[in-house]
């Protein structure tokens, strides 16, 4: 029920509403529940509303978190002699 | 950046649980609660349970509000749509959920009521739009990532001057719900779930921020790390919560930055405040009446509000005998629990709601532990 994707906006409609694209496939969704709404922008996607828009900058730092935590895991493993 | 294969990484995958093996202390155990039915589905979907230690569970919480809502609350759906004439419309997820006598929205449907599946309440506008001299009332459920979509619809319709339209409002509020489940405990010892922390809901937070789950640091003193729906969220959220409780820690923090911040999404907030009130309790599924758990109409919106526009008459609905998805939907019992589990009830011949919803406990254990469960239940019978 909660479930809601990323979506890129292509265009901005009249009525508050906008053109997405999801996986090569274009749909019309409302966009009156978010700020400022750009064509190129990565929205959430949920029952046919925007919900908020995604950050690459944070998503790139998660990523990094992610990444991090297998290396820290890879040291200690190599410290304890543990292959 | 797609927001989506990039959180599906094998590799990124073993190196974290690389690193929850190396975290977790094997002399202790470890229970998470995901409140959400969607990280449910995320532990089954991607066996996340199965990169875990075997001191660390995942306890699954009351989120699927499919689940959750009273079989009353779904029969007076029901009789909307059959005894005063109203064009019914539902999301999918509750067209097959049964009520009382096994009735679901869509036997209703068959025994020919007028009810509409939609994906969106734009829909159901248009469909109000379409019908000018019939009733039009939207089955409005969900947590506060649905509620938005359903204010902006009320607040259309009231712009359009479309009076056919109105909603059966059935909007819950995760923080109570969690508190609740907190202070269960107290209220009847026998049930207590020993809890060491909660994966905060990832849609639910992006509308309300995560400034609503600091109380559980405060006051309850639980760890909580908000966490995305793809596996590596859920993967990495764990491994939080495990460096939280290591390190005697109690912090509410957020692991699905890209999306959710501490304010949440302001403007729907405001949407949802001017239209809607909390009210005194509302009746969840598995939980019974929790106090200020949900919320309705405001007076200036009753017009809207199907609650008060059709005298819904009073019934005694009944949860089916030995269902099991109440103590199920509070965490005290799992799918191998229930006598019922793939003996009567299987998702294409539900009993309970938990077995209807994709979100739903026994759906998730069907789909992806069918064998291992029903072996289960198999062992239990033979031993008994």
């Amino acid at each position: 029920m909660c479930l809601a994707i990323p979506v890129r906006i292509v265009s901005l409609d009249p009525g508050q509403m906008a053109t997405v694209e999801i996986e090569g496939i274009r749909k019309q969704v409302s966009v009156a529940l978010i700020d400022d709404p750009q064509p190129g922008d990565y929205i959430l996607l949920h029952v046919g509303y925007a919900l908020h828009k995604l950050s690459e900058e944070e998503a790139l730092r998660t990523l990094d978190m992610m990444a991090e935590a297998g290396l820290i895991a890879e040291e200690l493993a190599g410290e304890e002699g543990v292959a | 950046m797609k927001y989506i294969e990039e959180f599906r990484s094998r590799e990124l995958a073993s190196g974290i649980a690389r690193a929850i093996a190396q975290e977790a202390d094997p002399a202790r155990t470890y229970n998470f609660m995901e409140f959400c039915g969607g990280h449910t589905h995320a532990i089954f979907r991607y066996g996340v349970q199965d990169l875990m230690p075997s001191n660390v569970h995942f306890v699954h919480g009351p989120g699927c509000p499919v689940c959750i809502l009273p079989i009353r609350r779904l029969d007076d759906a029901i009789e909307l749509a059959e005894r005063h004439g109203a064009i019914l419309c539902s999301y999918a997820d509750m067209m097959r959920v049964p009520g009382s006598g096994r009735r679901s929205l869509l036997r209703a449907r068959a025994d020919g009521a007028d009810v509409r599946m939609v994906y969106s309440t734009l829909d159901a506008l248009e469909i109000a739009r379409a019908n000018p001299d019939r009733e039009v009332v939207f089955l409005a459920i969900g947590f506060e990532t649905t509620t938005p979509p359903t204010a902006m619809a009320i607040e259309t319709a009231r712009t359009e001057g479309l009076t056919n339209f109105s909603v059966f409002v059935n909007h819950v509020l995760t923080p109570a719900a969690i508190r609740h489940i907190l202070d269960a405990p107290e209220i009847d010892p026998e049930q207590a779930v020993r809890l060491d922390g909660f994966l905060g809901p990832s849609h639910v937070s992006s509308v309300i921020g995560s400034r609503p789950y600091e109380f559980l640091a405060r006051t309850y003193g639980k760890p909580v790390v908000i966490a995305g729906f793809e596996p590596l969220d859920v993967m990495q959220s764990t491994l939080m919560l495990i460096r939280q409780v290591n390190e005697g820690r109690v912090d509410v923090e957020n692991e699905y930055s890209r999306v959710v911040t501490r304010e949440g999404n302001v403007k729907a907030q405001a949407l949802v405040d001017r239209l809607f009130e909390v009210r005194d309790d509302f009746e969840w599924r598995g939980l019974g009446s929790v106090p200020a758990s949900a919320i309705r109409l405001r007076d200036e919106y009753a017009a809207f509000d199907a609650e008060r526009r059709f005298a819904l008459t009073p019934k005694q609905s009944r949860e089916a005998k030995s269902c099991e998805c109440p103590a199920i939907l509070r965490g005290v019992k799992k799918p191998a629990d229930c006598k019922l589990f793939g003996n009567g009830c299987t998702p294409e011949n539900p009993v309970g709601s938990c077995m209807v919803s994709s979100e739903g406990a026994c759906a998730a254990y069907w789909t992806y532990r069918r064998a291992e469960t029903l072996a289960e239940i198999a062992r239990r019978k033979q031993a008994a």
